[in-house]
């Protein structure tokens, strides 16, 4: 590190990497007394608990067909009921929660990196800005769901073209959110002090204000996991998901579309599994918010 | 006002030429030979060739590019190869029923949830905050598509109130028209009206803590009245900007509700196009969706300037 680069990270206000341990103490203790922080975290640990763990210590298997069990309505035997092929529900819930989850991480990981990257250098480059964000504008012009889906159908069916077409789909919106956090920050005492000392631009970017702009976009993240698990399921249940027989939450209740009367278990099941999640995501989201970032 | 108008005009032309750029690269974007994929795995050469020459794949892509804008100019999207017509011609059929369903989500979704936003934010922390909190929070929590489903199972199915499909326009019989959207509507108003009593609720909760709010108070002014006269006409203007959201989230829940529901719209053209590799139609769907969503975004700025001054100015 350069003499200069050193007095200008000494000046740089404190991040949470930064933070002493008082403070973040501070934070943590609100995290934790925060009742619907704490509500959501629990159902969202309880379902990557279930997706990671369920796997290993489940007898069942959620391709089997078995023609005897065609239809078999929630019991003690099958919690969620049986499918057209006799397929447990539950065992293909559990198993799709896997495939589910690693989507909306995977779009989240993705989503957060390009938006952040996209967003920093419109922020702070102003001629940068103008190409950058009439390509976000024009992609936010696109219902997302409906761009997602074009996406997915040119690319062919797929769990990676499900995740860039839902990152594609979300990256805009990180990006404008990382961009307004930059754009109010390129102002500020620290960042002239750094600019003085003769701290080069991307150094200025990446290493003071990008963790200064952290807490609004890391809140937005967890909505963009809860859309992502919301939109690969109705990606699944119009035929542009990851292709079947994978046990998908939008594939197992695209497959009950049919057997509404006869067998509503078989959508009205994961369906609360996927609300359920969602939900835990969403208070989660709503806590951090209220705890690092009061204005909004 | 008129400067500010034309700014945000003019800034409109960029991100139109932009949208319809990506509209154009959809069909680029198709992973090999994109005439082979779309005459699918059984065609013939003469068939693929066929395709390549229709859709000018064989030319240069500046080329290609140029053709596209002086046929959008013109409203020709090109041929539907499943409906074997001008893709422009049944966008203009299933547009109407798509903004019907959307307009009376939105009709559902306004009132209820500014209001339900507003009785929030005024009983903050108190019985009726943690209950409308809750309902909100399902409604942006549940898949729209599960909704539908169980919509259908009580209102059509078990209680027989409510048609599970199809639809009526309007011209033939409005009433048939109102109950056929009635249910596609609830369902994808849910979401929306959960998004818009937590917004509502958040811009209130903010304005209730400011200065004039606390000032009014003091001078004795009754609780109503602060939220009735002071706070309701500030919460309206930001809640104003919403709109634009609440829109493009309607349009994307558009395209499973119309095939949940058979609904002859433009989402389940997109949906029938994808199924059918008919690109022309998918890309005219998103161009032609996309377009509308400049305007309406437009509209929404310009109102929120007329509404708050302040704006023409930043």
């Amino acid at each position: 590190m350069t003499r200069s680069a050193a007095i200008a990270d000494s000046v740089a206000p404190a991040t949470v990497d930064h933070m002493g341990a008082p403070a973040r103490r501070r934070i943590l203790s609100k995290l934790l007394s925060h009742k619907g922080l704490t509500i959501g975290a629990t159902i969202v640990s309880l379902v990557v608990i279930a997706a990671l763990v369920g796997p290993l210590v489940m007898q069942g298997d959620p391709m089997k067909l078995s023609f005897r069990t065609r239809f078999l309505p929630p019991s003690a035997e099958h919690w969620f009921g049986t499918d057209h092929y006799g397929r447990d529900i539950f065992t293909r819930v559990i198993y799709g929660s896997h495939l589910s989850l690693a989507i909306g991480l995977a779009v989240v990981l993705i989503a957060g990196t390009g938006g952040t990257l996209i967003g920093a250098l419109a922020g702070y480059f102003k001629r940068l800005d103008a190409i950058l964000m009439r390509v976000m504008d024009a992609l936010m012009a696109f219902p997302s769901l409906m761009l997602a889906i074009g996406i997915a159908a040119a690319l062919g069916s797929g769990i990676a073209n499900v995740v860039i077409a839902l990152s594609v789909a979300y990256m805009p919106r990180t990006a404008r959110i990382v961009r307004a956090s930059v754009m109010t920050l390129r102002s500020a005492e620290f960042v002239e002090s750094a600019r003085v000392a003769g701290v080069g631009h991307m150094r200025i970017l990446f290493r003071h204000i990008l963790p200064n702009s952290m807490a609004p976009l890391i809140i937005d993240l967890t909505f963009i996991f809860a859309y992502a698990v919301l939109a690969d399921a109705a990606l699944s249940f119009l035929g542009v998901g990851p292709p079947p027989p994978a046990p998908s939450w939008g594939n197992i209740i695209a497959d009950g579309r049919d057997y509404i009367v006869e067998a509503p278990w078989i959508t009205i099941c994961p369906g609360i599994v996927i609300g359920l999640t969602v939900l835990g995501l969403n208070l989660f989201g709503d806590g951090l918010r209220d705890v690092l970032d009061p204005r909004l | 006002m008129l400067i500010y108008v034309s700014r945000r005009l003019l800034g409109a032309v960029p991100v139109l030429i932009m949208v319809s750029l990506l509209a154009f690269a959809l069909i680029h974007i198709i992973p090999g030979d994109a005439a082979q994929v779309i005459a699918g795995p059984d065609a013939t050469a003469d068939q693929i060739a066929s395709i390549r020459a229709t859709l000018g794949l064989d030319r240069p892509i500046l080329e290609q590019f140029l053709v596209w804008l002086g046929n959008l100019a013109r409203f020709d999207l090109g041929m539907s190869f499943m409906l074997g017509r001008s893709v422009a011609q049944a966008i203009v059929e299933r547009l109407p029923v798509t903004l019907l369903l959307t307009l009376y989500s939105m009709v559902l979704t306004v009132p209820l949830g500014i209001l339900a936003g507003l009785i929030a934010a005024y009983k903050h922390n108190r019985w009726a905050d943690t209950a409308i909190m809750t309902v909100a929070l399902l409604g942006v929590s549940l898949p729209t598509f599960w909704l539908s489903i169980a919509g259908i199972l009580l209102f059509s199915v078990h209680l027989n109130w409510l048609p599970s499909g199809g639809y009526v326009p309007p011209t033939e019989d409005l009433l048939a028209c109102i109950r056929s959207l009635t249910l596609p509507a609830l369902a994808l108003a849910a979401f929306q009206i959960g998004l818009l009593a937590r917004m509502t609720r958040a811009t209130t909760l903010e304005i209730l803590r400011q200065d004039y709010v606390r000032t009014a108070r003091a001078k004795g002014v009754s609780e109503n009245k602060v939220l009735g006269r002071h706070a309701f006409a500030n919460v309206l203007v930001p809640v104003v900007t919403v709109i634009g959201i609440i829109v493009n989230v309607a349009l994307s829940g558009a395209v499973v509700i119309e095939e949940i529901f058979s609904l002859p719209g433009l989402g389940r053209l997109v949906v029938q196009g994808i199924l059918r590799r008919d690109y022309p139609v998918i890309q005219g769907s998103l161009l032609v969706v996309a377009m509308l969503m400049v305007f309406i975004n437009l509209m929404v700025d310009l109102l929120y300037a007329y509404l708050d001054p302040r704006v023409e100015n930043d």
